[in-house]
């Protein structure tokens, strides 16, 4: 479709009518004499309703409205690893040379640096038949990172005519096909629309975060999905940041959704300096940033989700694994209300548009375990923030968030008022991998892992039980061995669960740790008994010696040292 | 400039002007009334058709006669170093008297977003000499932390306490502050203006007050004129800025009102949904910039309707703000004051701002540990009123007695005692002291060894 142009007819806040233009939904235009960019979300007899990606003050009735025919695309190709988009994939760096230390309008930058050289290595050659997908060659575009090249998805393929290698930039030409078709080594993709794969593949592999509460009682598989609602200041920030620093991806996309701009900051500082425990290289080597933050045009964080997925989709076709952070998904949906709003649509619920609930399902479907175009085996698991207001989650976006995600992650204020972090509430949480992971844990950390697990498990929904009498009657008045129970839920919970996400070496937690301190805990349980049996009072055995350092051991680089000589001292002290 | 007689419409805030030349959405409009008299508004949504203006005070006498100049500008505010010291009105203009101000520049009230590339991480501790603050929710400079309050609570006492003491340690530089008073009554503004008058600090103060009788619509733009003149002082003139905001709920409510003026399809309790992202515009412009001395630090203080703190206006400001804290009117009633209740309270960005070289090594397992404790002694309160102390182990009653202290001593203090940090760390040790020390599993052993009391007095012995 060509360019058409039209002209501006009302503008109220993000939105922009215009008339006399020609448009498909979608659409992507130039608004205004300052060219300021919007997308064609409505078609209303000969107006057309265009929401506007930056702020409109000063803008006309009148002015110009050029339409591009092109729908709103992310460029892909060697470049975006490091980097910090807003919404639209405008790398903010550029804007900040363009406009200072202020964001202004109508500045166009490239998603991807057009000028750099990059090596390219091609793994094909001439006369190969290369297919939509393939992986044609590649290039080193971090000292971590393997950017494979792949013919794009929409391009047929053919025979190939010519193959070169060395020094191009990603619009130059890297192979040309019988059919003329040139490929380079950036394409650009529309970002409403999911690239294409072979099949979905089933989630049998955890996505290992580090993190206690999640690795052991509520994993997500590598391709799965999940939420993580919470009022405000309970942790779902600090949780995504621990899913971005330790989670054992390949690729890292961050999206920060009308969220505050010193989040973005703590990442950009401190990511270049976080070392990757599984490379041993900075983690900003593996992370592409979105930043569209709550003082950005409202309309670029619709964009934001979609930018962010799509680049997270293009890595995964590299047969890598990506996980993705959304935070928050509730500055999205309220986007699509405001828009919605302005848009006169009919208001579902709580003023949410009725199609809240499938645009959801929608971006969730976007993740998934793979077998890519070109057959290797990739996946894209999704970890999206909700901020649910006054922290009730019976508000729509939670709901219908927790009708499509296979893991829940409660937050709960209370817990993080008595800075229990992470404060995820293990009584409501869930994971609904748990069943499918089961194998993979057994076989590649413990036999007796998923034991050890339900039984710990099955202690705190004990305590919490018995916690019920307790405010009813006293400690006191429970049976000894009841009391030995409550005080094996408070090592599970304060040596556990617990897990300060500053502290520097209880931030990340390997596998390896989490069984031995779960094992440890059980023989510690086993040891209480034991003496009660023979005779110990509970006040003697929860004097017990050594406590306090097995309680501390966690925080010792050499925990294990730490956690033997503690466990000692407890065996010796209850004459077990 | 082009004058227009074609008022259609007035309704609530709101007037709606026909046939006009293309406005632009965003301008400044002025308005004249049969007297003579000028209001000033600003264009809400423009089209060929219609332009529909928010009158910032009020349309009690606008009728279809009015003439309507729309000015071809959007609003700005005179900004120059001579603030300083100046008592303006809510929409910015003088009324202390003084001369006119000068500008220097005259820039537009609706700051553009500070681009996240160009933001510095705010780490450094600012020593407000409140205990409840410094030792559990650290300001760094650069933050907003609003005050979370009641109606009848002494928030404004602790906004001037603050004001007051706040200080970086190891520098001279003093805080300018910017006051900006959203329909708060003429009885409060006057404490404010007597305590900065007899401190001194008017002199490296910009006040901006819209007072409970102003009108309210003016209320949009107070903020964002304080918000103005504080990145003009910070980023022109390398102030550190001190910006308090009160009463951002009156600042909600008037939003509201143009909302339904706008007949929107309303959020939660009325308000627009929008609420959230409009906030952020003010509440977003605090922080530290790369390569820029200045730094604003915001204090929003908000009063919760009932003392909910779920209401959508202390709801959307902590989505959006590094922390609250959150005034309790039972520790009020105790006498507690400051009455912060810490536990609902929170400082996201302490975490870089204290330890060793800023406050002090132990500060970070101090605060987990005070924490802990206090949290428990709360919990173990809710039993003694059901089954009584005598049904307490000997263990449960040290808590219960360290969340009494806790507050009677660590929380309380006088409005015009400035503690160190020091002072309010040691006060902790003392406190925690008195608990078994095989209790004090946050805390590492070395620093026991060097703070705890115990430890304390037998290295000072020998
Ligand atoms: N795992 C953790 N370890 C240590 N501290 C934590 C942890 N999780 C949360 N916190 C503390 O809680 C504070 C609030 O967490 P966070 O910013 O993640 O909240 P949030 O749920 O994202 O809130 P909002 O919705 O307002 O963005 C943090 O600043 C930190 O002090
Ligand atoms: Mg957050």
């Amino acid at each position: 479709m060509e360019v058409s142009v039209g002209e501006i007819y009302r503008i109220s806040g993000p939105l922009v009518v215009a008339e006399r233009l020609k448009a498909r939904m979608y659409d992507l235009c130039k608004v205004g004499e300052e060219n300021l960019m919007g997308e064609v979300v409505g078609l209303a007899g000969d107006k057309v309703l265009i929401q506007v990606y930056e702020d409109t003050s000063g803008v006309r009735p009148g002015e110009k409205v050029v339409n591009t025919g092109l729908p709103l695309s992310v460029d892909l190709g060697p470049g975006l690893i490091g980097n910090i988009y807003d919404g639209v994939q405008r790398p903010l760096p550029s804007l900040k040379e363009i406009s200072g230390d202020f964001i202004s309008r109508g500045i166009e930058a490239p998603g991807i640096d057009k000028k750099k050289k990059w090596e390219f290595q091609p793994l094909i050659k001439k006369g190969d038949e290369v297919k939509a997908g393939q992986i044609i060659g590649k290039v080193q575009e971090t000292e971590v990172v393997e950017h494979r090249i792949l013919v794009p998805p929409n391009v047929k393929g053919g025979k190939v005519k010519e193959v070169y290698s060395g020094s191009f930039t990603v619009d130059e030409t890297i192979a040309v096909l019988e059919d003329g078709t040139e490929l380079r080594m950036a394409h650009k993709w529309p970002v409403r629309i999911p690239r294409p794969y072979i099949e979905k593949l089933p989630p049998v592999v955890p996505l290992l975060t580090g993190q206690r509460i999640l690795d052991t009682f509520f994993p997500i598989a590598k391709g799965g999905t999940a939420a993580i609602p919470g009022p405000f200041g309970s942790g779902k920030t600090v949780t995504q940041h621990q899913l971005a620093k330790w989670s054992d991806a390949r690729i890292v996309v961050y999206i920060g959704c009308g969220e505050r701009g010193n989040e973005m900051t703590e990442v950009l500082e401190e990511f270049p300096e976080l070392i990757d425990p599984r490379t041993g290289k900075p983690l900003m080597l593996r992370t592409v940033l979105v930043a569209n933050t709550s003082n950005m045009p409202v309309a670029a964080r619709d964009a934001s989700v979609y930018t962010g997925i799509t680049i997270a989709e293009y890595f995964r076709d590299m047969g890598y694994d990506v996980a993705l952070q959304a935070d928050s998904t509730s500055r999205w949906a309220e986007a699509m209300r405001e828009l919605s709003g302005r848009l006169e649509e009919m208001p579902g619920e709580e003023g949410y548009p009725a199609y809240l609930a499938s645009r959801l399902a929608e971006f969730y479907e976007r993740a998934g375990r793979v077998k890519t175009l070109s057959g290797e085996i990739g996946s894209v698991s999704v970890v999206g923030a909700v901020s649910p207001p006054g922290g009730d989650f019976s508000e729509p976006v939670t709901q219908n968030t927790l009708r499509i995600v296979k893991a829940f992650w409660g937050l709960d204020a209370k817990l993080a008022g008595r800075r229990h972090f992470p404060a995820i509430n293990w009584l409501i949480s869930y994971s609904l991998y748990t069943g499918t992971l089961g194998e993979w844990y057994e076989k590649n950390v413990a036999p007796e892992w998923n034991e050890l697990r339900t039984w710990a498990m099955s202690v705190l929904q004990e305590e919490a039980t018995l916690q019920e009498i307790v405010m009813l009657v006293g400690s006191d008045a429970l049976p000894e061995s009841q009391r030995v129970l409550l005080l094996v839920a408070r090592i599970i919970r304060d040596f556990y669960l617990s897990q300060y996400a500053y502290h520097e070496i209880d931030s990340y937690c390997d596998i390896r740790k989490q069984y031995d301190m779960l094992k440890a805990i059980k023989t510690v349980n086993d040891w209480f008994y034991k003496a009660l049996e023979a005779g110990k009072t509970y006040e003697e055995i929860e004097k017990v010696e050594g406590f306090d350092e097995f309680m501390r051991s966690k925080l010792e680089a050499d925990y294990k040292t730490a956690m033997t000589k503690a466990m000692e001292k407890m065996k010796k002290s209850l004459g077990v | 400039m082009e004058e227009y007689k074609t008022i259609t419409q007035v309704a609530g805030p709101l007037i709606f002007v026909e046939k006009t030349k293309p406005v632009a959405y965003g301008e400044l409009v002025n308005v004249v009334l049969p007297d003579g008299s000028v209001r000033k508004g600003q264009v809400l949504d423009t089209s060929k058709n219609i332009v529909v203006v928010q009158m910032f005070e009020g349309t009690r006498g606008i009728d279809k006669s009015c003439s309507v100049r729309f000015t071809g500008d959007i609003v700005k505010l005179n900004c120059s170093k001579d603030l300083l010291g100046r008592i303006l009105s809510g929409s910015g203009e003088p009324i202390d008297g003084g001369p006119a101000i000068i500008p220097e520049e005259r820039i537009p009230i609706v700051g553009a977003a500070i681009n996240p590339y160009a933001r510095k991480y705010p780490r450094e501790f600012i020593q407000t000499g409140i205990s409840a603050i410094d030792g559990m929710n650290t300001l760094v400079r650069g933050q907003k932390l609003p005050i979370f309050s009641g109606s009848g609570l002494p928030h404004n006492d602790i906004a001037l306490q603050i004001a007051r003491q706040a200080k970086v340690r190891g520098q001279a530089e003093e805080f300018a502050v910017v006051f900006a008073a959203m329909g708060i009554t003429y009885e409060e503004a006057y404490q404010f203006m007597k305590e900065f008058e007899r401190t001194g600090a008017l002199e490296r103060a910009v006040v901006f007050l819209n007072l409970a009788k102003d009108p309210a619509i003016e209320r949009i733009i107070t903020p964002r004129m304080a918000l103005t003149a504080a990145e003009y002082l910070a980023y022109t003139y390398d102030y550190h800025v001190l910006v308090i905001l009160t009463d951002m709920t009156n600042y909600c409510e008037a939003l509201r009102e143009i909302s339904a003026a706008r007949e929107e399809v309303p959020g939660r309790r009325g308000y627009p949904g929008y609420m959230y992202t409009d906030l952020a515009t003010i509440y977003e412009r605090a922080g530290r910039i790369r390569g820029r001395k200045g730094t604003i630090t915001q204090f929003p203080i908000l009063t919760m309707p009932a003392d909910d703190i779920t209401h959508p206006i202390p709801d959307l400001t902590g989505y959006i703000t590094e922390g609250q804290i959150v005034l309790s009117r039972e520790l009020h009633a105790k006498g507690i004051y400051p009455p912060i209740n810490v536990l609902p309270s929170l400082s996201r960005l302490m975490k870089e701002g204290i330890g060793a070289g800023m406050t002090r090594d132990d500060h970070k397992q101090w605060n987990d540990q005070m924490y802990a404790a206090y949290a428990e002694g709360v919990d173990l309160r809710g039993l003694v009123a059901i089954v009584g102390e005598e049904a307490l182990s000997e263990r449960d009653r040290l808590f219960l007695k360290f969340a009494d202290e806790f507050e009677r001593r660590f929380v309380n203090q006088g409005k015009y005692e400035d503690r160190d940090i020091e002072t309010t760390l040691d006060l902790g040790w003392e406190l925690l002291s008195m608990l078994p020390e095989r209790e004090l599993t946050k805390i590492e052993r070395k620093y026991i060894e060097k703070y705890h009391p115990a430890y304390k007095k037998k290295t000072q012995g020998a």
